[in-house]
């Protein structure tokens, strides 16, 4: 049985379909990644398996569990931990609180969820930054307080939506590193990417979506070669050109 | 039961006319800054005291001075958007809020240090008659201020979709960052929309001075309606504002004649819970996505 | 060393307000009283508006509530105003969870909920007075009793002082640890944003519900000490647009989201609107025009309350001190 599955999953905005018959899976301890040109209902996918949003048709199973109908704090509670695509930090909450709030998924003591969140925030290399307010870190800082709040709730799935979109290549590649850890840990990960060497390092399986459907799904070596994928990023340069 | 239903139907109406001139004001002023103005009852009182002094002191008929009331909030609107609702438009919504309901407390509490708390009148001699048609009594400057408030609203509907300035003003409710590509002053825009909102209220306290007894806090009866009037026609719409105006008037007229007096305002904030909780878009909005 | 020097700023914190009623008279007491009291309110406000995040401009309604249920079962079952606040208390929590039920079940938000909350007691008001004026036309009979504990009723207004002493220590401790609790870093959480907190395992709608039960339970409590303080209930009065934003008022001056923004903001106010009674006692409304003034400069200038100024002023303090 695989960990997350969907199957035949659309969803419709007004008139526009966002995604059409999606059905893909991903096994426990897989790392798989979502690519596709800009606009192609990646992040929308992301909130389709969170609970943001509700799908039309299709249904939507983690663990074997379905999640259609479920809130979202119902679904992290199930054991699936997300990211934001723009980072969305508790502004007013210090960097250790904002994991805390994550930390406190899974205890109601205070003491037990700051132990928590500082053995997360050491990992992620924020330690010393545990006092601040969100506005005042960089960038980068703020993508790895995104991760280390998704983490101290401890999911089994963690969804990484663009973690490495404005990075330089140095950060990019303590990511990168950081998210092997995590997966060596026994972490399942379904990650969105722009970043393409990123996401072709990373990834075991890529599934590939233009205007909301599959065009594509396998290993990365593959999906590369793959005419159809090549068009759709193509045609989106072609476009924007 | 007949002629009284058909007089509270006509002053309900004639209500509802005055409240959508206030009403329009409050819609425009969010449309354009989304911002809600807790110190429109505090100008429109302002507004009616404007006449109220221009008439003892100079013998100016209201009706006149109308045109010295909307002027002077405007220019009183124009300075508050400048001095203090700028500074707070990207505060936090509950900032904007306490933020103009600190400019009623001073207003409202200036006037009543002024011109103390007593109730004061203010009667047009040449309209104080009342002819009955068909056992219905009619008021002359409620008829007044119905027709005056309706065509101020329709005027304002018309500068909105007519002029190139109307056309700016919908052109930031409706799209901030597109407006700003295409070289609109936006800052120019709040404030002209903030003054034509206060002039709208303005005007509107003049028209009903000579038939409402006008004191300090007069403005918060009025406000609490424009709220409801605002959601009810859909924030920011001011057709909608027009329509849901002379429906919250006649609702609450009608009511007046089943159920004790002072409950009727009850029935409005019935409507009001209901419309908030249920069509938050407002009666003639778009149905929910 | 550290440890024994906040020791010794607690004492000198608590050993006057403790003995104050020793070396005051009725004035000051009074004064003392309305500080705590504004304090206590706006603590009760702060649990939903400042650490929840939600904006009731409508508190008057728990408010009202209070001070009549225990005036009511006093007056027909003579039941106790004690056990009428403990009443009144359930009935603002039971309140709190309609009107936090109704507004959260249909996702509103910001001045959306403000301005429901405000109808909410708006047409508490209304239904109250229109009963009252049917009802009891020449006011509440409240039997004076002078000086009686049962009655919950003292000619001595220093007694009062130490009821809202221990009212204000019991709701400012529970605030405390609430903040530092799962709770309250929940409510936070929300505050800041809902929906990235929901994707953190929050229930929002729960814990916003568990606030407004909590703040509406705590100021019906406050109604009741209203009532027993002025033993006057005017319906206009307790349920007035007034009441709730002098309620607010102290929280978001003070500081809101902080434990101790209310007192710092009730002190203030209380203060300075005594001053201005005092100085232009002959001009009725100064006071509010003072507070309104007060409330612009503050959100222009402080929006975080006067706390978090009194911080960044002895931070710089620090900083000049070290430099010279």
């Amino acid at each position: 049985m695989p960990l997350l599955a969907l199957s035949g999953v659309t969803k419709t905005f007004g008139g526009l379909t966002a995604v059409k018959a999606l059905s893909f899976a991903v096994e426990e301890g897989e790392i798989v990644g979502l690519i596709g040109p800009n606009g192609s209902g990646k992040t929308t996918v992301f909130n389709l398996i969170t609970g943001f949003l509700a799908p039309d048709g299709g249904d939507l199973t983690f663990a074997g569990r379905r999640l259609v109908g479920l809130k979202p704090h119902q679904i992290c509670r199930l054991g699936v931990g997300r990211t934001f695509q723009l980072v969305q930090p508790f502004h007013r909450l210090s960097v250790l609180d904002n994991v805390r709030v994550g930390a406190f998924r899974g205890t109601a003591d205070p003491r037990q969820a700051t132990a928590v969140a500082e053995a997360i925030l050491e990992e992620v290399g924020l330690a010393a930054k545990k006092a601040f307010l969100p506005p005042s870190l960089t960038l980068a800082e703020r993508k790895r307080l995104e991760l280390a709040r998704a983490l101290a709730t401890g999911p089994r799935l963690l969804l990484l939506d663009e973690v490495m979109a404005g990075l330089t290549p140095t950060e990019t590649a303590e990511m990168i590193a950081f998210i092997r850890r995590l997966h060596r840990r026994g972490l399942t990960l379904l990650i969105i990417e722009h970043v393409m060497q990123a996401v072709m390092a990373l990834s075991q399986r890529l599934v590939v979506l233009h205007h909301g459907e599959k065009i594509c799904e396998g290993p990365p070596q593959e999906v590369a070669r793959d005419p159809q994928v090549i068009r759709a990023y193509l045609g989106e340069e072609a476009a924007s050109a | 039961m007949g002629t009284l239903l058909l007089q509270a139907i006509l002053s309900g109406l004639l209500n509802g006319g005055v409240y959508a001139l206030v009403s329009v004001g409050l819609t425009l002023i969010f449309g354009v800054l989304g911002i809600i103005n807790f110190a429109h009852g505090a100008l429109m009182m302002l507004g009616m005291y404007v006449s109220y002094w221009l008439f003892v002191l100079y013998g100016v008929d209201p009706y006149v001075s109308l045109i010295a009331s909307a002027l002077g909030l405007f220019g009183l609107g124009v300075l508050l958007e400048r001095l203090l609702i700028t500074p707070v438009l990207e505060a936090p919504e509950h900032n904007q809020l306490l933020l103009t309901l600190g400019v009623a407390l001073v207003l409202e509490n200036l006037a009543l240090f002024l011109w103390s708390p007593d109730p004061r009148t203010l009667t047009v001699s040449y309209l104080d008659f009342a002819p009955m048609v068909g056992g219905v009594m009619l008021s002359p400057p409620r008829l007044i201020a119905f027709g005056v408030s309706v065509a101020l609203t329709v005027l304002l509907y018309a500068f909105l979709h007519r002029t190139d300035v109307g056309k700016a003003i919908r052109a930031v409710s409706q799209e901030r960052e597109g407006a700003l590509a295409v070289g609109i002053n936006i800052q120019r825009i709040y404030a002209l929309a903030f003054g034509i909102g206060c002039a709208c209220v303005g005007a509107a306290g003049t028209l009903v001075a000579p038939f409402y007894t006008i004191d300090p806090y007069v403005g918060g009866i009025f406000v609490i309606t424009a709220f409801v009037v605002v959601v009810l026609g859909g924030m920011g719409s001011y057709f909608g504002a027009l329509l849901a105006a002379l429906l919250v008037g006649l609702a609450e007229s009608v009511a007046a004649v089943f159920i004790p007096a002072a409950m009727k305002q009850i029935v409005i904030y019935v409507i009001f819970v209901l419309v908030l909780l249920l069509r938050p878009q407002g009666l003639f909005g778009p149905g929910r996505g | 060393m550290r440890r024994w020097l906040s020791r010794l700023a607690w004492l000198l914190v608590l050993v006057p307000c403790l003995t104050l009623p020793l070396y005051v008279g009725q004035y000051l007491a009074h004064l003392a009283v309305m500080v705590l009291f504004f304090a206590y309110l706006g603590v009760a406000w702060n649990i939903l508006g400042g650490y929840a995040g939600q904006f009731s401009f409508g508190h008057a309604a728990f408010f009202g509530l209070g001070a009549f249920t225990s005036t009511l079962l006093h007056l027909h079952w003579g039941l106790s105003p004690w056990l009428g606040m403990l009443l009144a208390g359930v009935v603002g929590v039971l309140v709190g969870l309609f009107c936090g039920f109704l507004s959260f079940r249909y996702g509103l938000r910001g001045p959306y909920f403000a301005l429901v909350m405000l109808a909410f007691a708006e047409m508490l008001r209304l239904l109250f007075e229109t009963w009252m004026a049917y009802r009891y036309p020449l006011g509440l009979p409240i039997p004076l009793q002078g000086t009686s504990l049962a009655a919950f009723q003292f000619r001595d207004k220093r007694v009062y002082y130490y009821v809202v002493l221990l009212m204000l220590a019991g709701a400012t401790a529970l605030c405390a640890w609430l903040a530092r609790s799962k709770t309250g870093t929940y409510w936070q959480a929300i505050r800041d944003n809902e929906e990235a907190a929901e994707a953190l395992g929050v229930n929002a709608f729960a814990y916003k519900l568990l606030a407004m039960a909590i703040s509406g339970g705590l100021t019906a409590m406050g109604g009741t000490f209203y009532a027993q303080y002025f033993l006057t209930l005017e319906a206009n009065e307790v349920f007035g647009v007034q009441i709730s934003v002098e309620i607010l008022l102290s929280a978001i001056i003070g500081g809101a989201g902080t434990v101790l923004g209310p007192l710092v903001g009730a002190l203030a106010l209380q203060l300075l609107a005594e001053a201005t009674r005092v100085y232009v006692r002959a001009f009725s409304g100064f006071d509010l025009m003072v507070y309104g003034a007060i409330l612009i400069v503050v959100i222009l200038f402080l929006p975080q309350g006067l706390l978090e100024g009194l911080r960044r002023a002895g931070l710089a303090l620090r900083r000049a001190a070290g430099a010279a």
